[in-house]
């Protein structure tokens, strides 16, 4: 099998925000370089950080030093090769499940036939069909999310970037979740920065987790996950990991 | 003849319908005094309308509850209860928080103050007795709302999923304080949970709720010793063999 390709490199990346109190420093010195199609979990405590990443990866939020690349360019501001799926789901409330999912396409000016089967394809992988007239607040939690996925996944972007997008989730419907999710990233493999503060989480999705550091935050430790897909969260090796990856992790502060 | 002096709860026929809507259908159990027992089902199975109709908070449409051989009121009878959410009151200090409950029970002077030193040291959170909800961390907290709930020295303690949205280890750390707490103590202690693993960590016996209209699958006797080991072979079976029942995903 050939190499994989280097997509995304964050070269000595540090991040501070002013302060009444003076200046915070949020990120120091953060390296990062993932592969085409690759999984890969930042999974850290709580407050660490983690948003603030992954927010410089999209754009939202510009590094005080050091870059951000994907697929050899520069990240300076928000754009549609890099997808988001936030944590509060954050759809549009006024606009039914097409209306969410076709709004990426929809506002650079895509034909309505073409982005219409486009989002109806997405809205089959994950498996809404029947509620693309539905409005958010008709939908579960999960499914809420589900539509956040397909209207990232949507705009067809290099990079997926997902901030514990399933913290809101009871731990049975994050069970299936995440189910939902492997099967779908398989079927249609991506580029996905995943973030999450749960160690089950990060060792069923991941192909790789990075465990990030309290504040200001960086990277302590790297851990490969080469289980077989589709992982089993009481098979011994999984409880091994977790327990190990678990022990490195500082404390919520 | 069944020795019923060792029965805290005692729950027949209770049905509770919303409407049309039938939630429980027709529960039938008992819970031992000074047991701690878990309570697991599918999500929405309607775990918390079954402690909401405990508390109170809702009549039961038939059936009755008994605690101690009488009608369940917590006005009369010392039952605690923890929420999903943290409740603990912003404009209380933790002191004020944990002391709040006693006093609404009439306790008051040095019997308040006594009582809420102790459950704030056994929580550790002596030295922060000062600080309020917003200065303190999302763990610390939930210490005070446990702190809050044991002071009063209850006879009933009914927990909805404490511990739903914290990490893992944090979770196992509350856990083992709430398992110390429950053994200082011998309250009788209801846990509601969607969380397996959590369940077969501190439970001494797990009932398995049906999905709604909600009836008792089973009830099933853990017999793993304390403190147990999440990743012990027998515990891993329990687990598996719980998941199983309530699977639905």
């Amino acid at each position: 099998m050939a190499e994989q390709r280097t997509l995304i490199v964050c070269d000595h990346v540090s991040k501070e925000f002013q302060t009444p109190e003076g200046v915070f420093k949020v990120i120091e010195d953060l390296n990062i370089k993932v592969k085409e199609n690759e999984f890969l979990v930042l999974f850290g405590p709580g407050q660490c950080g983690k948003t603030t990443i992954l927010n410089t990866f999209a754009g939202f939020e510009i590094p005080t030093s050091g870059e951000i690349t994907v697929n050899g360019k520069k990240v300076t501001r928000p754009g549609s090769e890099r997808g988001m799926v936030f944590q509060t789901t954050a759809l549009f409330p006024w606009f039914k499940v097409m209306g969410n999912v076709e709004y990426g396409p929809k506002v650079r000016g895509e034909s309505k036939a073409k982005r219409r089967e486009r989002a109806q394809h997405y809205i089959d992988l994950v498996g809404l069909q029947g509620f693309e007239n539905s409005y958010p607040i008709k939908l579960s939690g999960g499914m809420k999310q589900r539509v956040g996925i397909a209207r990232a996944y949507c705009n067809e972007p290099l990079l997926l970037l997902m901030d514990e997008p399933f913290g809101h989730l009871d731990a049975q419907t994050r069970y299936l979740m995440q189910e939902e999710l492997m099967r779908i990233w398989q079927q249609e493999k991506r580029t996905i920065i995943f973030v999450t503060n749960n160690i089950e989480e990060a060792v069923y999705l991941a192909d790789r987790i990075l465990v990030l550091s309290n504040c200001p935050t960086g990277v302590k430790a790297e851990y490969e996950i080469n289980l077989p897909h589709p992982r089993q969260y009481t098979d011994p090796e999984f409880l091994r990991l977790r327990r190990e990856i678990n022990d490195v992790i500082d404390h919520t502060l | 003849m069944q020795d019923n002096s060792s029965v805290k709860v005692k729950v027949t026929n209770l049905t509770k319908s919303f409407g049309s809507l039938l939630v429980l259908d027709n529960l039938n159990f008992e819970v031992k005094n000074g047991e701690f027992l878990c309570i697991v089902g599918p999500t929405g199975c309607g775990k918390t309308t079954f402690l909401n109709t405990l508390t109170k908070l809702y009549e039961p449409t038939k059936g009755e509850i008994l605690v101690n051989g009488v009608p369940v009121d917590p006005k009369k009878q010392n039952i605690s209860y923890i929420f999903q959410e943290y409740s603990a009151f912003p404009w209380l200090t933790v002191k004020e928080n944990v002391m709040w409950g006693l006093k609404i029970k009439d306790v008051s002077g040095k019997e308040a103050t006594e009582n809420t030193m102790e459950m704030l040291d056994i929580v550790g959170l002596t030295k922060f007795q000062d600080y309020y909800p917003n200065q303190i961390s999302v763990s610390m907290l939930q210490r005070v709302v446990i702190a809050r709930a044991f002071a009063t020295k209850p006879e009933l303690l009914l927990m909805d999923e404490p511990y739903g949205q914290l990490d893992i280890d944090l979770r196992f750390r509350l856990e083992d304080e709430l398992l110390k707490l429950w053994e200082k103590t011998k309250t009788t202690v209801l846990f509601i949970t969607h969380n397996i693993e959590e369940a077969v960590y501190l439970g001494q016996n797990i009932m398995v709720l049906t999905n709604k209209p909600t009836s008792v699958k089973t009830v099933i006797k853990n017999p793993l010793p304390l403190p147990r080991d999440a990743m012990a072979q027998e515990f891993v079976e329990l687990r598996e063999e719980v998941t199983e029942l309530i699977k639905w995903w």
